[in-house]
């Protein structure tokens, strides 16, 4: 509440374009649940609110760890933000947490990014006394993350990358489709990640009629706050809405194609916003060398 | 081309008003003789391409003419019209007589936001509609032009006058939820009871439907940052980033944070979709995400906002309330090339102001009347390229009393367009339900109070469009004020 002022108080880059940041917001912190996000801004006056999972939290500490990649203007921002500057404002902890029960065994996958919210996931059904087995999927061995800290309390784990230059040379949907077909089945999979490894997820459990499929969706979302409608989804033919009603679907019930289509929307205006921005910033480049010579 | 030139119709109200005070006494006849006075707007051909306000408000000469056609009735049936009973017939006396800061301190023992409800208030269903003057014309738009008396009250004052009186601290604490209308109301008249007052907002400005919702060129948002700033100074907290339900949940901060009593004030919900093939295709929006992109979020500066609206050229709207009215009167501000506004019935049973109606009409926005579209048509990448409608015909009168539209069987056509923008109004937001066990609500999601705003959690209210469904700014003020009142008994029995 009072005391939340947003300060980045720790910046690592994990990959070439995935950033951690550690950020001061301690009444998000104390009430964070797996599987919630935040609406996060740079900019008060022009700034868009765009969701990012919350990776990790330290209620005593007051603080909660973002993982986002470089795709956009604003996550582009956020990764230049150096240590001791502010975020313009951070809304959360926002949607409903996952509903952690103990299941007797839990397939967690997380595709890229996608690890970051897996990850809490993960450890939660961990802790309720499930078996967790994790599959982590990334395109080259440079852009894992998170790989120790899932180590250390999977049951099971499994790395692949699509170049093969760490663990299995493989797609998620291959190791998860064995352990489905397995003589004991999993009773649940949790996928997050890119849609597109989501929907792939999804076919692949699909006969499995035991097997439940939980999904994570990261739509397009204004206020976050069951205002705006901008994250409408079908879920088994219903309007539902992402930042209120989830942000964890049944990936079964889920419309992906419309889906699909709808987080195209803006790709050729946030090109061209990042274009710009990468512009401005070389020409301030050229600018300062041009001064220091 | 344009008769409503603020220097001209100055200058004509400066003469018939020195024609006016020449006169020792006046009758009724002469009260009636005055023209009525035409608010000076900008032109519709200029206006349509700037965000600024349409109408830029009376002079003082038209104010106090415009005040001097009351009648003083001893009646004053306009008080009655009014969801706050202001003690209109005296302050549009006082204007007359010329003693403005009189005026607007009546006002201001009554209604907290003038400047607001003045800009947009429906006069013309509450104060206005029974106004005597209308009734004798038999011409409502004839009735004594109180919003716009109104308005010219609380737009002459300068920011920073004396705070209103409070009373002594009481070292009570209240936490307001949402700073829109209902918040803000009820945060001054808690405050001013002497309790310690908190604002919480989900958004990162306050000002709630005032700020993402109206926009600026019927509301300036400076209008809406000064009542903010008036409770700031009589020592209101403001606090942003805050979800209630989410970011703390409403009984933990009864029982753990030292809140005595909560009012929720945290307007409409989810918006209404037409549930028609299409409507998840790129390109269509509801009301409310297109307009909080273009107004919280200044999409329309688009050199500077980092969030983006598509290029629009030609815009579909549906809808007739004053939501659609705002989106495709935006649309023309965005650049639109044309934009049709698609609705069911006809004109007469639009839920949109008179005026917003007038002002869109005169701006360029083309009306479908007896219109509702079947689907919505996409091309392979899934962009809107059309609209398929139906043709309507006015049927039987329905429960409402309004006459039902009727869908012509085979009156089928395609509207070229590459927004639609859907405005039919909004649901319940499920958020508070979702994580307050104890709270009742209806079967629409709203929820439950009794007459003094109260829900089934002791020491928990709510007001406004989260207990009505979508209503109007003076409602939900209306509601502040009756949820501040049994607070502050509330605290006052403690």
């Amino acid at each position: 509440m009072s005391g939340d002022d947003y300060t980045v108080l720790q910046r690592q880059q994990l990959s070439e374009n995935v950033f951690r940041l550690k950020i001061h917001a301690p009444s998000v912190a104390v009430e964070r649940r797996p599987g919630q996000f935040v609406l996060v801004a740079v900019d008060a006056d022009y700034g868009e609110r765009i969701p990012l999972t919350i990776a990790d939290a330290d209620p005593q500490a007051g603080t909660i760890d973002l993982v986002f990649q470089k795709v956009g203007l604003t996550t582009s921002l956020m990764a230049e933000l150096p240590v001791g500057s502010h975020l313009a404002a951070v809304l959360g902890p926002l949607g409903c947490p996952t509903h952690i029960t103990p299941r007797r065994h839990v397939v967690c996958v997380g595709g890229g990014i996608g690890v970051a919210p897996m990850h809490p996931i993960a450890k939660a059904f961990h802790e309720a006394g499930s078996k967790v087995s994790v599959i982590v999927g990334a395109r080259s061995r440079e852009l894992v993350i998170l790989e120790p800290e899932l180590r250390a309390f999977a049951d099971e784990f499994i790395l692949c990358t699509d170049d093969g230059s760490a663990g299995r040379k493989a797609l998620v949907t291959e190791p998860l489709k064995e352990i489905c077909e397995r003589e004991e089945h999993p009773d649940l999979v949790v996928a997050i990640g890119p849609p597109v490894m989501m929907k792939f997820c999804t076919a692949v459990v699909e006969p499995f009629a035991d097997i439940d499929i939980l999904v994570s969706l990261n739509t397009i979302m204004v206020d976050g706050t069951g205002m705006c409608g901008g994250c409408r989804v079908r879920i088994g033919n219903e309007i539902r809405f992402v930042c209120v009603d989830g942000p964890e679907f049944d990936g079964r019930l889920v419309d992906w194609d419309s889906m699909l289509k709808r987080l195209q929307a803006y790709r050729p205006i946030e090109r061209r916003k990042l274009e710009d921005h990468i512009c401005r910033m070389e020409a301030a480049a050229d600018a300062r060398e041009k001064t220091q010579q | 081309m344009n008769n409503l030139d603020a220097k001209q119709l100055d200058a004509a109200a400066v003469a018939l008003l020195q024609q006016w005070q020449a006169k020792p006494e006046h009758t009724n006849q002469d009260r009636m003789a005055i023209p009525p006075q035409p608010m000076p707007c900008q032109a519709p051909e200029i206006r349509r391409h700037n965000m600024d306000e349409v109408s830029s408000g009376y002079s003082a000469a038209q104010a106090m003419l415009e005040a001097n056609r009351c009648l003083q009735c001893p009646t004053h049936p306009c008080m009655e019209g009014c969801p706050v009973k202001l003690p209109i017939r005296d302050f549009v006396g006082a204007a007359a007589r010329g003693d403005f800061d009189g005026a607007l301190e009546i006002i201001k023992q009554q209604s907290l936001l003038p400047a607001i409800c003045g800009r947009v208030c429906p006069q013309e269903l509450q104060c206005q509609a029974r106004c005597t003057v209308g009734k004798i014309f038999k011409k409502p738009e004839s009735a004594v032009a109180i919003g716009r008396i109104e308005r010219f009250l609380a737009d002459r004052e300068k920011t920073g006058t004396a705070p209103t009186l409070l009373q002594p601290d009481t070292g009570k604490r209240v936490a307001i939820i949402g700073s829109g209308p209902a918040g803000l109301a009820c945060a001054a008249d808690v405050r001013r009871a002497g309790h310690d007052v908190t604002i919480f907002d989900a958004f990162h400005k306050f000002g709630g439907v005032m700020l993402y919702g109206i926009p600026e060129f019927r509301l300036p948002k400076r209008i809406v940052e000064q009542e903010v700033e008036r409770l700031r100074q009589i020592g209101v907290k403001f606090v942003p980033n805050f979800l209630a339900g989410r970011t703390r949940k409403l009984t933990d901060m009864l029982e753990k944070d030292g809140f005595d009593a909560i009012f929720i004030g945290t307007g409409a919900g989810l918006p209404h979709f037409m549930n028609i093939p299409g409507e998840d295709l790129i390109g269509v929006f509801a009301a409310n995400e297109f307009l909080t992109r273009s107004n919280l979020m200044r999409a329309y500066e688009r050199r500077q906002a980092a969030t983006p609206l598509p290029e629009m050229k030609r815009i579909a709207v549906l809808g007739g309330g004053n939501v659609a009215m705002d989106a495709a009167r935006t649309a023309l501000r965005l650049g639109a090339e044309e934009v049709t506004l698609i609705y069911r019935r006809t004109e007469a049973e639009m839920p949109a102001r008179h005026e917003e109606v007038q002002h869109a009409r005169e701006e360029g926005v083309n009306f479908r009347m007896l219109c509702n579209p079947k689907r919505v048509i996409g091309n392979e990448n899934g962009f809107v390229t059309g609209l398929e409608c139906l043709r309507y015909e006015l049927g039987e009168a329905d429960a409402s009393g309004r006459r039902a539209p009727v869908a012509i069987p085979g009156s089928e056509f395609e509207l070229p367009v590459d927004t639609v923008i859907i405005a039919i109004g909004n649901g319940s937001n499920p958020l508070l339900r979702q994580t307050t066990p104890g709270l009742a609500f209806n079967a629409k999601g709203n929820i439950v109070i009794d007459d003094c705003c109260r829900t089934s959690i002791p020491g928990i209210y709510a007001g406004g469009d989260i207990v009505k469904g979508a209503a109007t700014v003076i409602f939900a003020m209306g509601q502040g004020r009756i949820a501040a009142a049994a607070i502050n008994q509330q605290l006052a029995e403690e």
